[in-house]
């Protein structure tokens, strides 16, 4: 049997099938939208995308697995990278730069220059608390949990918010440890 | 080719907003919660209508810019056209897709392939699973309607799943 080889997220991205991304765009706008007539706060609103991504996390790590071939990253730093070239690139096409690392090799930043959540989007004056990008944070937090890293993800900045790119940091707060043997008859 | 994502980035937004909104914010109001499904795929609908149609000129009748939906607008969302179009002539149009892709990898119960349409959600409440798909399908609807909307042809759009995986919208144009 070949050996099997973790591909690269540009043949994974090539493989997927694919949609047009103004459909993912506007379809995330709106829900955004609708979010903030339903939900009023903008507070609320943040914590409902995190919550949606993070539902969408833990589901998205089994594909991203199945997909790419990726074995067990050996540190933090590995895994950081295999975000930022390959989930990234698989799912939403763009990849990300790994940078900011701190001296324990535990927190780090990814920043996006390209993001297609946010094409066509400018938040209004009413909007100013919205992290409108908040679905992707959780995303990450929740696949992470889903391979034994509990992590803190938030953005650090944002382009709608006036910076020059979006810097998503990723904090490892815990490695949780895998209970083995598994009971497989409970 | 224009900027592309992983179907899966459609497909799970798709689930949350229906989990979100059936589940959580309107778990025992489940016509509040088609209504907000509906109103996002309105939204959406509309403005995909107005990119697609920014170099177009004006439709001259509703069969037109029905044909305009079955051809370039389905082609646009789905990468398919819309496989069979009926009409009686008096404003009422039948949009078969005969694999409609949004449906193709949910789970379905086969009792509720006798139900017809199920845009009733009174009626859908008592079986959860015709409710989920039900759910499902006023997304697309409220896509249909909010693209028919922006060509000025108020609507309205129902679904019927009787023959899965076909999957009919039904389209009443407002007099």
């Amino acid at each position: 049997m070949a050996p099997v080889v973790p591909r690269s997220g540009d043949a994974i991205f090539a493989n997927v099938e694919r949609v047009n991304a103004e459909l993912f765009t506007l379809t995330y706008g709106a829900i955004v939208r609708q979010l903030l007539t339903d939900l009023e706060e903008v507070d609320e609103v943040n914590k409902q995308l995190d919550q949606m991504g993070y539902n969408i996390g833990i589901r998205l790590i089994d594909e991203f697995l199945a997909k790419s071939n990726v074995s067990r990253c050996v540190d933090f730093k590995e895994t950081a990278e295999v975000i930022a070239k390959v989930g990234l690139k698989m799912f939403l096409g763009v990849t990300a730069t790994v940078t900011n690392w701190d001296v324990e090799g535990t927190t780090c930043s990814l920043i996006l220059e390209d993001n297609p959540l946010v094409d066509f989007v400018e938040l209004p004056d009413t909007c100013q608390g919205l992290y409108y990008c908040n679905i992707l944070s959780g995303v990450v937090r929740g696949a992470l949990e889903m391979v034994s890293m509990k992590t803190e993800v938030t953005w650090l900045c944002d382009m709608l918010r006036g910076d020059d790119t979006f810097e998503l940091q990723l904090k490892l707060l815990k490695q949780v440890p895998e209970e083995y043997p598994y009971k497989d008859d409970e | 080719m224009g900027r592309e994502v992983s179907e899966s980035c459609v497909e799970s937004l798709l689930t949350e907003i229906v989990s979100s909104y059936c589940n959580g914010f309107y778990a025992d109001k489940p016509e509040l919660a088609a209504r907000r499904i509906e109103a996002i795929g309105f939204q959406v609908g509309h403005q995909l209508s107005e990119r697609y149609t920014m170099d177009r000129p004006r439709f001259t009748d509703h069969l037109e810019a029905i044909k305009f939906i079955c051809k370039d607008f389905w082609s646009e969302v789905f990468k398919k056209q819309i496989d069979n179009l009926k009409t009686n002539h008096r404003g009422t149009f039948v949009l078969q897709d005969n694999r409609f892709r949004w449906l193709s990898r949910m789970s379905v119960d086969p009792s509720i392939e006798t139900l017809g349409s199920i845009q009733d959600p009174s009626a859908m409440a008592e079986n959860k699973a015709a409710q989920a798909i039900g759910m499902h399908l006023y997304f697309p609807c409220g896509i249909i309607r909010g693209a028919l909307s922006n060509l000025g042809i108020p609507c309205a759009v129902s679904a019927d799943i009787s023959n899965l995986p076909a999957c009919s919208f039904v389209i009443r144009i407002k007099a």
